[in-house]
Order: structure tokens, then C-alpha cells, then sequence
């Protein structure tokens, strides 16, 4: 399978940016000017509602859908609240993903060229890039193109006589995973906490400042000039499987050759994991997780899985960000879901009890299994776990996150994981034997 | 109780500017003062919140949830070292040990020449390169002893 080079076009080896006259003469701003000139704002929803464009900040939630909850006040000018927000998360902290960084590095025209079109679908008038703190390269390269694209009047008031307001804004983060989950990140940009918040009412109706406010990912909001450019029907047979459009996939950990590559969205992980060079010292393929820390683990035995949305969550696992993380043979299963469940206890925000203490609990488990100091039951403790901290039972999704790759590694590798229990380690386990437990509480 | 510098405050009047509601630069407020001071001590906290417009308690909450605010002095450079996924499988065990061997230092702490904090990171978005770390607002990665004693050597 080819690279499919859309949102990459422009990227050079290096990430050296792509300037504004650069961008331009390569077509950028193009679709821009053609919204303003020929588009209604509901009319770009419409078309990336046929696109089929989904979130690929994790959840794949469908983007013209999201859009269509935004409230809109063309009709009752008098009603329209003080801001609409359109807010690009870019905290990008899920383990194993570097995906945004490439599309903000390589061509911040495109992403903010992306933002004005998206926030004038919307209706939105001030947009935000939510970066991590760490990202102080992105942050001066988005700076300057924002800058140059004040200049050149695609920004500001009254933007190329079209009427139409917009100004963006970029914020640092200081740290801390919980930001990147999209109502958590509007208390971080309020300057709270970033303490989830409960849903409903969804973003769409009380958001940012209680303002009507749209999330969305870096990657999935830089595709839509390339939609409003090509046309739906374009995009959707860029897709190799159900999914239409491309995806930014990347492979870390041990493969011969880590890195990014633009390919079809349904490209079978086989095809991808030969593209990034194979298996580290012609070793055979462990696990691996398909899309960041929080999608569940797949085996050598999911190598024909499409990459797509549909097609990994056959398989039993998420798309997720599409940075898989490859493990070869001789990788323990009990080292990576600890450092996994480390991560994931220590980034736990600390407002629901299931995640505050449950994960810190899943965490000694596994350092016990790994020192070898398990107790007998503690396989069926961590399955327990797996229950009481899914989908449901905590405030919002970092605590099931965190039980994807655990549940799976249960599946997959329960013996490996039991025979880590030594055989004279006394009875003292830490809970009920677990049958009675799941049955009764969960 | 000590007053912020000119430039500290209208930086963060600049960044208060940016909001609907002025007192959602906390975050911000608290990086600049650090960016000057190089940590965040309880009184330069306060004097913080006076211009933001919010109570101390209000930025104490805010500045103890965020890893990247420092409420301890800490070196003229911090290191901090991905311990997720993709540096672990590539070997970020290794080259805390050789770190922690080097500077003599744990987690959390600094030499005792005031050159280097060493602190753990989660995942820096640098997989691809790992084991991966960062230096003040460099990157690293493809770590290896003999690289890490390199680097070291660039930051005086
Ligand atoms: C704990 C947690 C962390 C998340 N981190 C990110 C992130 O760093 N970047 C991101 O785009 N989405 C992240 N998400 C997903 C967001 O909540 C949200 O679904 C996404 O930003 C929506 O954008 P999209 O529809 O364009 O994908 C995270 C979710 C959770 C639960
Ligand atoms: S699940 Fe975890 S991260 Fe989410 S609200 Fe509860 S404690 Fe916070
Ligand atoms: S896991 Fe270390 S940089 Fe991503």
C-alpha cells in the first residue's frame, strides 16, 4: 500500500515549515476564499457530513455530526450569544502518539487555514489551539503563520469583505493527560483545574465560558479544506475499507523503521507494519496497540485488520490516533500494561473514586506480578477491575482508557500473567476470590 | 508580600486580554512568572493572583494540578525523561540508570551545582525517536549513554 499524500502534501523531510507564500503558491488558502465566496456556513457541515470525516483525536466521533448540535443564530441575530468557540485539542499526550506535532510543525497554514473554515461553519468568531506545554515549537510556527495570515486579511474583521469575524488564539498547557479529554480541556482554558465536567449539557450548548463551543482534533479539522476543495465524493474513495479519507498512522516501539506515513484509512495493519520496516531484528510481533495507550491490544493474529474505524473495532480494539505501539516476542506483558497502568493512575485527575483509587490498586498488582510477588487471585482482582472502572462506572473515559489494554492483555495472555504468581506465595490475597465479587457488584 | 516586575505583568496582562473572562489566565500568569524567576514561590503565587484577579486559594489550586508549574526552585536546566510506552520499549530504563549514575541525582532532584533537575515525563509526542527526553525546551531522542553524556555537555 502507497502513501496517500493529503494532509502531508505540503511536509518536507525535516519539517523545515511551509510558509505563507509557499502554501499559497501551492494552492493554500484557496479553500478559504471559496467558502467565504460560495458556501453557506451549514452548507460546509453538510459536506463533511457526506465526507464521513470522523474524530481522530481518539473517540472517532463523526464531524458533521458534532457540528450539526452547534446552535445557530443566522436566523435570530438578536440571540447570538457574546462568542461561539471553535476549540482545537492539541494536547496530544496519549502514550505512543506524535502524530499532531508533524501536521503542526511541517504545515501551520494548513491547520489554521483548516480553522477558519471549520469556524465559520460553526459560527464560530474566536478559535483556540489548546497545545501541550511542551509544544513551544508548534506554538512559534502557529504564531507566525497566524500572524501572516492577519496580514494577508484572512483573519480579523469583515474577512475579505465577506462580513465574517474571526480571531485565533493559542494557549499553552502546563501539563497533565486529563486536558486532552475534551471537557476537562474547557476547564483547563478557563483557567481551572482540569477536572472533567458532567455531560449533558455537551459542549455544543455550554462550553467554553458556558458559550456554545465545537472540539475537535488537529488532524481530523486539517482535512476539511482538503473536502471543501475535492468534493465528498473524492474523499470518501480515498478510503481503502469502510472509512473513507486518509489517516496519519505511525508505528513506535520495535519496529525497524518508527515514524509517520499518510495512507488510506483501511490499509491492513500487515501492509502498515511492513511499511515502517518490519519487526526489529527479524523477531516476530508480540502485541501491539493499535492506536495510542488507551485502544486494546492486538495479536500477530489481527494482521489482515483494516485501519479503519469499522475494521479495528472488529477486531475487538479502537482506531484510536492511529500511532500503533509494536511489541516484539521477548517483550514481558506484564511490563507494558504496568507502565501503561502507572501512566494512567498517576494522569487519574482524582475526582472519582473508581479511577482515584482503583487504578493506583491495578498499578501494585502488576508491580507485584512483575517482582514476583503475586498473590492467587490477583488475576481475577485485575479482571474485577477491568469491570468496576469501564465504560459507565467513572465520571468520564480516562478510567476505561486505561482498562482497554489491561482487559485485553487478560485476554491474550492470561497464562503468561498467572504463571508470574510464584507457587508458594501464601493465600493472602487482597480481596474476595473474584467470583463472588463480580457477581454482586458489578 | 513582593510585587511582579513591569514585563511580568503586562505579559499577563496581555494574556488576560485573550479571554472572555479575564481570570482564566491563570495558566498563564504562572508560566511567565516562572519563565522569570525559574519556579514559583508562594509569594510570587500571590502577587500572580492579585494581577489576574483571583484568590490565592484559587491559584494554588490551579499551579499544584499542572506538572510543568514548579513550586520548588529548581536547576538552570530540567531535564525530563518520557517514562510511557515507546521510550520504555526502547530502553528508557536504561538510560534513567545511566542519568541518575551521571548527575547523582534522583527524581526530584537538583545537583548540587545547580545546573540539572531531573524529573520523569509522560509521553513528550517524540515515539518515534525514543528512548526520549527533553532539556529545557529541547528535545532528544534515539537516547543512548553515549549521546546522553553529549548532550549533557551543551548545557553550561
Ligand atoms: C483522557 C482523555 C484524553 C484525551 N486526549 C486527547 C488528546 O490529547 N487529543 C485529542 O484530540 N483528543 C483527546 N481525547 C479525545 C477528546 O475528548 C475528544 O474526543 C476529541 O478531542 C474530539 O475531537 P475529534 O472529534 O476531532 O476527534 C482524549 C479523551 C480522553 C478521555
Ligand atoms: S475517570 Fe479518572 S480522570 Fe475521569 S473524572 Fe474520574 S478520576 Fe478524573
Ligand atoms: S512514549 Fe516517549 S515520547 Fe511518546
Amino acid at each position: 500500500m502507497d502513501e496517500t499524500r493529503v494532509l502531508t502534501r505540503n511536509i518536507r523531510e525535516g519539517r523545515e515549515p511551509v510558509w505563507r507564500a509557499e502554501y499559497e503558491a501551492a494552492g493554500g488558502w484557496e479553500a478559504f476564499k471559496k467558502t467565504l465566496a460560495e458556501l453557506k456556513p451549514t452548507e460546509v457541515g453538510e459536506l463533511v457530513k457526506e465526507a464521513g470525516l470522523r474524530g481522530r483525536g481518539g473517540a472517532g466521533f463523526p464531524t458533521g455530526m458534532k457540528w450539526s448540535f452547534m446552535p445557530r443564530f443566522e436566523e435570530r441575530p438578536e440571540e447570538r450569544p457574546a462568542h461561539v468557540y471553535l476549540v482545537i485539542n492539541a494536547d496530544e499526550m496519549e502514550p505512543g502518539t506524535f502524530k499532531d506535532r508533524l501536521l503542526m510543525e511541517g504545515d501551520p497554514h494548513q491547520l489554521i487555514e483548516a480553522m477558519a473554515i471549520s469556524s465559520y461553519a460553526i459560527g464560530a468568531d474566536i478559535a483556540y489551539v489548546f497545545l501541550r506545554g511542551e509544544y513551544v515549537e508548534c506554538q512559534r510556527r502557529l504564531q507566525k503563520a497566524i500572524d501572516e495570515a492577519t496580514e494577508a486579511g484572512y483573519l480579523g474583521n469583515d474577512i475579505l469583505g465577506s462580513g465574517y469575524n474571526l480571531k485565533i488564539y493559542l494557549h499553552m498547557s502546563a501539563g497533565r493527560y486529563i486536558c486532552g479529554e475534551e471537557s476537562a480541556l474547557l476547564s483547563a482554558l478557563e483557567g481551572r483545574r482540569a477536572v472533567p465536567r458532567h455531560k449533558p449539557p455537551f459542549p455544543a450548548a455550554s462550553g467554553l465560558f458556558g458559550q456554545p463551543t465545537t472540539v475537535n482534533n488537529v488532524e481530523t479539522i486539517c482535512n476539511v479544506p482538503h473536502i471543501v476543495s475535492n468534493g465528498a465524493d473524492w474523499y470518501k474513495q480515498l478510503g481503502a475499507h469502510k472509512d473513507g479519507g486518509t489517516k496519519l498512522f505511525g508505528a513506535s516501539g520495535h519496529v525497524n523503521r518508527p515514524g509517520l506515513a499518510e495512507m488510506p484509512l483501511g490499509t491492513r495493519m500487515g501492509d502498515l507494519l511492513e511499511h515502517f520496516g518490519g519487526i526489529r531484528e527479524g523477531r516476530r510481533l508480540k502485541a501491539l496497540l493499535p492506536g495510542g495507550g488507551s485502544t486494546p491490544l492486538l495479536t500477530a493474529d489481527h494482521l489482515d485488520t483494516p485501519m479503519d474505524y469499522e475494521g479495528v473495532g472488529a477486531a475487538g480494539s479502537r482506531l484510536g490516533t492511529g500511532t500503533m505501539v509494536v511489541m516484539d516476542e521477548t517483550t514481558p506483558i506484564v511490563g507494558v500494561l504496568k507502565n501503561l497502568e502507572h501512566f494512567y493512575a498517576q494522569e487519574s485527575c482524582g475526582w472519582c473514586t473508581p479511577c482515584r483509587d482503583g487504578l493506583p490498586w491495578v498499578e501494585r498488582i502488576l508491580t507485584n506480578l512483575e517482582a514476583g510477588k503475586g498473590h492467587p487471585g490477583d488475576i481475577e482482582l485485575l479482571e474485577l477491575h477491568t469491570k468496576l472502572l469501564g465504560p459507565g462506572k467513572t465520571f468520564c473515559a480516562h478510567a476505561p482508557g486505561a482498562m482497554g489494554p489491561l482487559e485485553s492483555g487478560l485476554k491474550y495472555f492470561r497464562d503468561e500473567l498467572a504463571a508470574l504468581i510464584p507457587d508458594d506465595s501464601d493465600t493472602l490475597s487482597l480481596t474476595e476470590p473474584a467470583n463472588t465479587a463480580s457477581n454482586s457488584q458489578v | 508580600m513582593i510585587e511582579l516586575s513591569q514585563t511580568e505583568i503586562e505579559a499577563i496582562r496581555h494574556e488576560m486580554s485573550l479571554y472572555e473572562d479575564p481570570g482564566a489566565a491563570t495558566i498563564e500568569a504562572l508560566k511567565i512568572v516562572q519563565e522569570h524567576r525559574g519556579w514559583v514561590s508562594d509569594e510570587a503565587l500571590e502577587a500572580a493572583a492579585v494581577v489576574v484577579g483571583v484568590t490565592p486559594t484559587q491559584m494554588e489550586a490551579v499551579a499544584t494540578f499542572y506538572n510543568l508549574i514548579f513550586r520548588q526552585p529548581v536547576g538552570r536546566h530540567v531535564i525530563m525523561i518520557c517514562d510511557s510506552i515507546s521510550c520504555y520499549l526502547t530502553g528508557y530504563e536504561e538510560i534513567l540508570a545511566y542519568l541518575k549514575k551521571t548527575l547523582g541525582i534522583e527524581f526530584g532532584q537538583t545537583t548540587p551545582d545547580d545546573r540539572f533537575t531531573l524529573l520523569p515525563i509522560c509521553c513528550l509526542g517524540d515515539c518515534d525517536n525514543g528512548p526520549s527526553m527533553r532539556v529545557g525546551e529541547d528535545y532528544h531522542g534515539r537516547l543512548t549513554p553515549d549521546r546522553v553524556d553529549a548532550i549533557l555537555a551543551e548545557y553550561k
